[in-house]
């Protein structure tokens, strides 16, 4: 039922490309935007930019985990109900194995100090990777400087005033309604 | 059955945490720690802990993980399968719907209103993780590094996250 982009024989390439986002996805969430933007958007050209920012509004607003709704909406856009289920099984795995084999050895974390080191390594990274990833979405969503200027708002609203994420994504979407229809009626009146 | 609690409690988890990541964290704890006393407060600490240090999402790492000490492999199993059940439901359900009315263009005028605020999430997120990451010279130098292999050198960002753990393990 879904949009089958992919050829069954992509599926296995596809099943393989999440495994990877999700064997990186160090620091929360946000950290696979970049991952999945190379992957996905850039080198496989499964997904427009456009589409891959409505995705994530998506997965935001939805319960559950960013990362893991973000792959099911991406599965099932390449390849229906078995695409979800795949490029699930494929971020979820990787996670899964390695708290699964730290489990068995569990004792009570000491922190190994190189993992601690490699971690402050990695943090500062991911910053300048999703940096680097939203200079490359703005493209495809900043339009006009009313883009600008609500995206600005926004960031004030969660950085500033920490308004829920879900709340910020629902009031951009009424402006672009208000605008819709705005213009609608300015371009009827117009013509009339 | 010991599986099906597991399933159904991770699943309570999974439908109900809105935002992801540490949103989930006081949800879990009461499933976890409250609710069901399957671990303490010290070992749900050592899990964020861990969480931190292993890839995927922080639901994924304590459902894999309580379930394991629970009830073995099965049971990491059934944990995990519940707290990734609720996002497959619910986005499936979203995806189709959203396939249904695009093209309506009231509906394409929302999303595109939406977009700019997706780009405010994503930089609020940089920076949130770099206001507790880039403290220092060094941070910032690796920063830097990252930014030249990026554009520079064209390195795919899966290296440059494996580089940037080998560097951190050689300069702190």
């Amino acid at each position: 039922m879904g949009e089958r982009r992919l050829s069954p024989r992509q599926l296995l390439s596809m099943f393989w490309v999440f495994f990877k986002i999700g064997a990186f996805t160090l620091g929360g969430g946000y950290a696979m935007i970049p991952l999945m933007k190379v992957e996905i958007v850039d080198r496989q050209n499964w997904l427009e930019e456009k589409e891959f920012l409505d995705i994530i509004a998506v997965a935001q607003c939805s319960p559950g985990a960013v990362a893991i709704n973000s792959s099911v909406y991406i599965g099932y856009r390449l390849f229906g109900l078995a695409g979800a289920v795949i490029a699930t099984l494929g971020t979820v795995l990787p996670s899964f194995l390695s708290i699964l084999s730290i489990a068995l050895v569990y004792t009570g974390v000491r922190a190994y100090p190189a993992v601690q080191k490699a971690f402050r390594g990695i943090y500062p990274a991911l910053v300048v990777l999703i940096l680097a990833a939203v200079f490359n979405l703005q493209k495809a969503a900043f339009k006009n400087r009313i883009d600008v200027a609500v995206a600005i708002t926004g960031l004030i609203a969660l950085v500033v005033f920490d308004v829920h994420p879900i709340l910020v994504i629902l009031a951009s979407g009424i402006t672009g309604l208000i605008r819709y229809f705005a213009g609608g009626r300015r371009e009827r009146s117009a013509g009339g | 059955m010991i599986y099906r609690v597991l399933f159904l409690s991770f699943f309570k988890i999974g439908l109900f945490s809105f935002g992801g990541g540490y949103a989930m964290i006081p949800l879990i704890q009461k499933e976890i720690i409250d609710i069901n006393g399957w671990l303490t407060l010290e070992q749900f600490m050592d899990i964020i802990a861990i969480s931190q240090m292993t890839p995927g999402p922080i639901a994924v790492n304590a459902a894999t993980f309580v379930g394991y000490r629970i009830a073995g492999f099965w049971g990491a199993a059934a944990a995990t399968a519940g707290v990734t059940a609720p996002s497959l439901i619910i986005i499936l359900l979203l995806a189709f719907l959203i396939k249904k009315y695009r093209g309506l263009a009231w509906v394409d005028a929302f999303f595109s209103g939406v977009r700019p605020a997706v780009i405010a999430l994503i930089v609020k997120a940089a920076y949130s993780l770099g206001r507790g990451s880039i403290l220092g010279i060094k941070d910032i130098i690796l920063a830097l590094a990252v930014l030249a292999g990026l554009y520079i050198f064209k390195l795919n960002p899966i290296l440059i996250i494996a580089l940037a753990a080998a560097a951190g393990i050689l300069i702190y």
